[in-house]
């Protein structure tokens, strides 16, 4: 091809494509999870993709824990507006608020355990019997395990020990009322693929993805910014540093990197030569245990 | 030029043969191990007493098998060098996991067998081989490993090819390399090992990096099967009607003479869209072939639904009800019995299906076909004869993986209980 700024379909995307027709043709209400982080942008922007000219046949859905980087949520109304896709809001202060879940106070606290619940009373108040999600298998090594589509029971749960074979591309769909299938298109996706087209195909991101000066302090040896919802320990001081974010979750769980890459360009070059994966970085979350996310996933977290 | 894709491998082999050791060593000597998953498996290496980092704890991804020191599922790991970027299949090698060893193999395009320089070719040896056989892999690696265990013997590393070789007679094997290796050592994984001069191959790695598979696409037999009709409604696409897939076989050109299965009736491609063609405004890409995802628009008004296949007018699949299948049975509560309806996926075609006679299961260390059988159960392999409800569009696997594949799922259960590869010759 001539033009290098439509560069042609590479197989990933045209896997991801073909999985999100495959879902749209076999699944009465698919939903796609979309918080404003860059994997769920890439992944409306393949929806996109798949559907032209025609518009895409799902509504997205935000797992809202309230603490969030207002950067994103401007970004996330801004985007939704943009692509005319109908907002869910499932809000983690709603459940809260309904006795669903307690919150969780102090200084560490974070309300990304009480997402789950969230979630699933979300997938099962709008009767969404296929659910997309962004996670890569390159992410953390219980998802490098994980099927494209993955079957969750009627409480949500995910059983790695039992998966259903998965062969060709022929992909089991099958389901009682109740369950779901959690559908990964971005599976075979490496961190830098992501950049790689964010880049090619100059998507629009959230300004917290690129080098910018924010007040941070250090806690566990991550920089965490200094926000309204994290609460400072004695003896935390906040700095000013050039950071940017490598994933973003809420305030409360993300932690940002020590960074001077002020393009995508410049993104796409660190993370090419990064020797930290992107959640060992910066995900407070997973460090909980050896199994962290496994013990999460199989409750039926994102 | 086409973005190249990355290569697609499956280790397979025998449980302890080192499959995920093989796999830690080829990420740590290609660097491609970031440091915090290092240092993860380096303490939980020393918290369990161990005196050396265990490489496996890299792919064992799951609580139990980290508990067990056992791969139960398939793990996928990403890495690439300078020359190619690789998506790994870490299968599990215990016969009771089977089903996820042909999860991980049915889509790669090289395996690598590993076997154990001690034992030579056992029985996972031999029924890994077959699935890998079956399933088509194109390019097969037997990995002989645990060399450091034998004293590095050229003799015992020629014993155990003429071994192989002379069981694999029986098997369809088109391109079959030999690599003497210690993934504990690192032996002739990413560097050359200093202590078998007597080989003369390449690495591992080296081999990996080479291996020629732009070739391995059939780009002769267009099958294009469509996957959903994109339908816009909007003031602007009013009369857009695109059928949306991907060819599993072909190259497709505007203006191609087409017909559609299994109305049979003909027209010509009016254009081929991609969103970026749609926005640039362009009439149509120049072409589509295997593995893109396209949607296509005919000149003519037919009725095309998903499930219906394209092709060309001289060159069509087999439109029938009666298929003949090598059958891999993957249902652990329940055995195949004949005469029971299951739900088959078909490219994108889904009907109804039974198997109405099985001609025989195939004995894994014997390759013998035993033809006294009535059922087949977890893990087994037999040739069936089999009828659907409606007519499926199919060829033989070994010319098109993607047209000869097929899926059985439990209607009662919804699993996914058998994997299908059609026989339309009596072979």
């Amino acid at each position: 091809m001539s033009s290098t700024s439509t560069p042609q379909l590479s197989p990933l995307e045209s896997e991801a494509i073909t999985i999100f027709r495959e879902v749209a043709s076999e699944f009465e209400r698919p939903v796609l999870l979309f918080s404003g982080g860059k994997d769920s942008i890439v992944m409306l922007h393949l929806a996109r993709r798949a559907f032209a000219p025609a518009r895409i046949p799902f509504p997205v859905m935000h797992v809202d824990t309230g603490h969030n980087f207002p950067e994103l949520m401007e970004f996330r109304d801004r985007t939704v507006a943009e692509f005319g896709v109908e907002l869910v809001v499932a809000s983690v202060q709603a459940s809260i608020d309904a006795g669903r879940v307690r919150d969780v106070t102090g200084p560490r606290s974070s309300r990304n355990q009480l997402q789950t619940v969230t979630l699933l009373d979300a997938i099962d108040e709008h009767r969404f019997d296929a659910v997309f999600g962004g996670g890569r298998r390159d992410e953390e090594r219980s998802r490098a395990k994980e099927r494209i589509y993955s079957h969750r029971d009627e409480f949500g749960q995910w059983d790695p020990k039992n998966q259903r074979p998965e062969l060709w591309n022929l992909y089991n769909a099958r389901h009682r009322r109740g369950e779901h299938i959690r559908v990964f298109p971005l599976s075979n996706w490496t961190e830098l693929d992501v950049w790689q087209f964010l880049r090619d195909r100059e998507v629009p991101l959230p300004s917290l993805y690129f080098a910018h000066k924010r007040l941070v302090f250090s806690r566990d040896s991550m920089l965490m910014a200094v926000d309204p919802n994290v609460e400072m320990l004695e003896g935390e001081e906040p700095f000013e540093a050039t950071v940017r974010f490598r994933t973003i979750g809420d305030t409360t769980c993300t932690a940002a990197v020590e960074s001077a890459a002020f393009t995508i360009d410049d993104i796409v070059a660190e993370t090419s030569v990064a020797r930290i994966t992107e959640r060992g970085a910066t995900r407070a979350d997973d460090r909980v245990s050896e199994a962290g996310m496994e013990d999460r996933k199989r409750q039926g977290y994102f | 030029m086409r973005r190249r894709e990355p290569l697609r491998f499956a280790t397979v082999g025998s449980v302890d043969d080192g499959k995920s050791t093989l796999i830690g060593r080829l990420l740590h000597d290609s660097k491609s191990i970031f440091e915090d998953q290092l240092e993860h498996v380096e303490a939980v290496s020393k918290k369990r007493g161990n005196d050396y980092v265990d490489l496996a704890l890299l792919t064992d991804g799951l609580r139990a098998e980290r508990e067990q020191g056992i791969t139960i599922d398939v793990a996928y790991r990403y890495f690439s060098t300078p020359r190619r970027s690789f998506i790994i299949a870490d299968c599990p090698g215990h016969i009771q996991y089977t089903r996820n060893m042909v999860t991980g193999a049915s889509t790669v395009d090289l395996a690598t067998v590993l076997i154990d320089a001690r034992h030579g070719v056992v029985e996972q040896t031999r029924r890994h081989s077959l699935l890998v056989s079956l399933l088509g892999v194109p390019h097969l690696v037997i990995a002989v490993n645990k060399m450091d265990l034998v004293d590095y013997s050229q003799d015992r590393f020629d014993e155990i090819r003429e071994q192989f070789t002379d069981f694999a007679k029986k098997l369809e094997l088109r391109d079959v390399t030999f690599i003497p290796i210690s993934a504990f050592r690192g032996d002739n994984v990413v560097d050359r090992s200093a202590n078998m001069n007597w080989y003369e191959g390449t690495t591992y790695l080296n081999h990996l990096e080479s291996v020629y598979v732009a070739s391995d696409d059939n780009l002769i037999d267009v099958r294009f099967p469509v996957q959903y009709v994109i339908r816009p409604h909007t003031a602007e696409h009013r009369d857009y009607r695109g059928y949306a897939g991907v060819p599993a076989a072909g190259t497709l050109k505007p203006g191609d003479e087409v017909i559609v299965l299994p109305s049979g009736l003909s027209s010509t491609i009016a254009g081929i869209d991609t969103y970026d063609s749609l926005v640039a405004g362009l009439e149509s890409v120049p072409d589509a072939g295997p593995g893109e995802a396209v949607t296509i628009r005919l000149a003519d008004d037919l009725d095309v639904s998903r499930g219906d296949m394209i092709c060309r007018p001289h060159n069509r699949p087999e439109v029938t009800q009666d298929l003949e299948a090598m059958l891999c049975w993957m249902d652990s509560d329940a055995p195949l019995l004949p005469r029971t309806i299951y739900t088959m996926k078909h490219t994108t075609r889904t009907v109804r299906a039974m198997v109405t006679e099985l001609r025989y299961r195939l004995d894994i260390n014997t390759m013998r076909r035993d033809a006294s059988v009535t059922s087949l159960s977890l893990n087994e392999i037999g040739r069936v004869v089999m009828r659907a409800t409606e007519p499926v569009f199919v060829d033989d696997y070994r010319l098109n993986r993607h047209t000869g594949s097929f899926i059985l799922i439990d209607e009662s259960t919804n699993q996914t209980v058998a994997g299908g590869m059609v026989r339309l010759t009596n072979a």
